[in-house]
């Protein structure tokens, strides 16, 4: 009888969710990578994660390095190998070249490898083996043809023992052939493949998969990371896009008047993105959103990477808001990081940490277009969807700033990538009138509700933001090219496009 | 000459009792009749039943013989076909055939 082919969760945070559900259960999977992309960290996650969460025992068949290598190079990552060797939940096989050396004369097999994996697997009774990295055994073993068929044994025998493998491989290339000696024709059915990839001189790891014969999974490349005590994190981009409920609760801005322009405020759930340019008032919308926050009794939690807590204080301060207060009594946090200390993957892992510890009701940004410079376009594209996908799935609504290159009109790349996914997108511009600057707003996008479609003046002071009236004799201010209208103009436009909505 | 002969140690893996093991039995046997003293008789193990030897000597490839004695240690892998070859690498090409023949 034909049984469709089920999976064994790996436990390796992200993977299942890009996998639908982890590896095909009871078979060996080929891992394939070039040097250096994290092979045999994964291979070891594998299993490290069977006993620390399904307490699950494991193999660990090494042809390259030594078991003593393995256990000192894993152990930064919280993985006590001699631990569970000790306690009879982990065992290695050491297929390691002996150092003695050995000749050929004559025919040979591995039957003596394979009766070793099969006494390791019964001895503890081991659901997951690991084998890294088949290539030191077609160097070892000149004759490719006999460590093919016999490859292709131990696969065989796996697969009768109903262990789940993960069979690493060396690649030349990031995009040729899967691997080396053509392994992949003998465990062609499920094949994932990681790669470390040099792009716009930023290293970015990512993980493929490739096939899994009879059983589904998520397509493309999704961005990894490999976090100290943690292992390797999978960012799974559209994974987590789908999954979000939109809630039609409100919540306060901080800003009266822009609860007005919005139809009676953000949604509970939402995501909105602040784009201005540089002085236009983007950290005092931050303050006051999270001030807004604060007077509600809500958690905030605040990401900021252009300006220090110290800044922050004294700016809040300025404006008559308390965040040393906040700070002290655990409703508020501030946390401040300079965007090049780390890459895009290990500022979204540590940034979903503390999201999760802090369990927040706002969480502003400012800004995100701080974190462009980082990574590539396409990695801060991904960082950008992955986070507000994680932000709105918390239910927690997200004020992010976006700073525009330009002080006049002007997008940003933030904008590009993020404008689709942001629910609401509220315009700060500069707007030259009469040879002065005056500064405008206006809210261009609120999902799922009304709002006021006009740019409006406003001004800052002591007491912070004040809008009030919308420019009625400029046009042009979103573009930077403004144009001065005479009163009757105006009043002619705005009969041609009566807006009776709001 | 007996001295060096009977710190003669072999050990010889192969994988279940198959002809291919029987024929690699049979030749490191041969070979040690004629060429080592009685009190050598080589060790013969099957990783099937002694899979825990296999794992401490590391041995991947049946057949494998070891020449644990003298040192250092040789290891061959495969079915011994070329026979001065394998007694070339266990170091008994040199010694005059004849002298080593056991007297009858």
């Amino acid at each position: 009888m034909t049984t469709p082919i089920s999976k064994l969760p790996t436990g390796i945070p992200g993977f299942d969710s890009i996998s639908d559900g982890g590896l095909p259960k009871g078979r060996t999977t080929l891992l394939a990578g070039t040097a250096g992309s994290a092979k045999t960290v994964f291979a070891a996650q594998f299993l490290a994660e069977g006993i620390g969460i399904y307490g699950e025992s494991g193999v660990f068949i090494t042809f390259e390095e030594s078991p003593d290598d393995i256990r000192r190079n894993v152990i930064s990552l919280g993985w006590d190998i001699e631990r569970w060797e000790a306690e009879g939940r982990w065992r290695f096989v050491d297929a390691s070249p002996h150092p003695d050396g050995e000749v050929v004369i004559g025919a040979y097999d591995l039957g003596a490898l394979l009766a070793r994996i099969e006494n390791a697997i019964q001895s503890i009774g081991a659901q997951r083996v690991s084998m890294d990295s088949v290539g030191a055994i077609f160097s070892h073993f000149t004759e490719a043809s006999v460590v093919r068929h016999e490859l292709f044994r131990i696969a065989s025998v796996l697969r009768a023992l109903g262990v789940t493998a993960l069979l690493t491989a060396e690649r030349t290339d990031e995009y040729g052939e899967v691997a080396r000696f053509g392994i992949e024709e003998f465990v062609a059915d499920n094949v994932i493949v990681l790669r470390n990839i040099l792009e716009e001189e930023k290293r970015r790891r990512t993980v493929e998969i490739l096939k899994f014969r009879g059983t589904s999974h998520n397509k493309g490349e999704y961005p990894f990371t490999i976090m100290p005590q943690e292992g390797i994190v999978v960012i799974p981009v559209s994974a987590i896009e789908l999954k979000q409920n939109s809630s039609s609760i409100r919540v306060s801005s901080g800003n009266r008047v822009l609860d007005h322009m919005c139809g009676g405020g953000f949604f509970r759930d939402s995501i909105i993105l602040v784009s201005g340019s540089t002085g236009t008032g983007k950290t005092l919308m931050t303050t006051e959103f999270v001030a807004g926050g604060l007077k509600e009794g809500e958690r905030c939690l605040m990401f900021a990477f252009e300006e220090s807590a110290e800044q922050l204080f004294r700016n809040a301060s300025g404006w008559g808001v308390d965040f040393a207060k906040a700070v002290r009594e655990r409703q508020l946090k501030i946390v401040c990081a300079y965007p090049e200390t780390a890459g895009l993957e290990d500022h979204l892992v540590s940034m979903k940490q503390t999201i999760d510890e802090f369990r927040p009701d706002r969480v502003a940004v400012d800004s995100l277009s701080a974190l462009e410079r980082v990574g590539t376009v396409k990695g801060f594209r991904e960082f950008v969807i992955a986070l507000t996908s994680f932000v709105k799935h918390k239910e927690t609504v997200g004020l992010f700033t976006s700073t525009t290159p330009h002080l006049l009109g002007g997008t940003s790349i933030t904008e590009a990538h993020i404008s689709t996914i942001t629910d609401s997108i509220v315009l700060l511009r500069y707007v030259e009138m009469f040879g002065e600057m005056r500064r405008g707003l206006t809210v261009l996008k609120m999902r799922g509700s009304m709002h006021d479609k006009d740019i409006r003046e406003f001004k800052i002071d002591g007491a912070g933001m004040h809008i009030g009236d919308p420019f009625r004799s400029v046009a042009g201010i979103l573009s930077g090219q403004t144009r001065h209208l005479a009163p009757n103009e105006v009043g002619r436009i705005d009969a041609l496009f009566r807006d009776d909505e709001g | 000459m007996t001295e060096l002969s009977a710190r003669f140690q072999l050990k010889l893996y192969v994988t279940g009792q198959t002809p291919r093991s029987e024929r690699v039995i049979a030749r490191v046997r041969e070979i040690a009749r004629e060429y080592l003293p009685g009190d050598c008789e080589p060790i013969v193990i099957d990783v099937l039943e002694e899979p825990q030897m296999a794992e401490r000597d590391r041995i991947l490839a049946t057949p494998t013989l070891i020449r644990q004695f003298p040192l250092p240690v040789r290891r061959i892998i495969g079915d011994l076909t070329d026979r001065p070859r394998v007694l070339a690498e266990l170091g008994l090409d040199d010694i005059p055939y004849n002298l080593h023949r056991p007297s009858h």
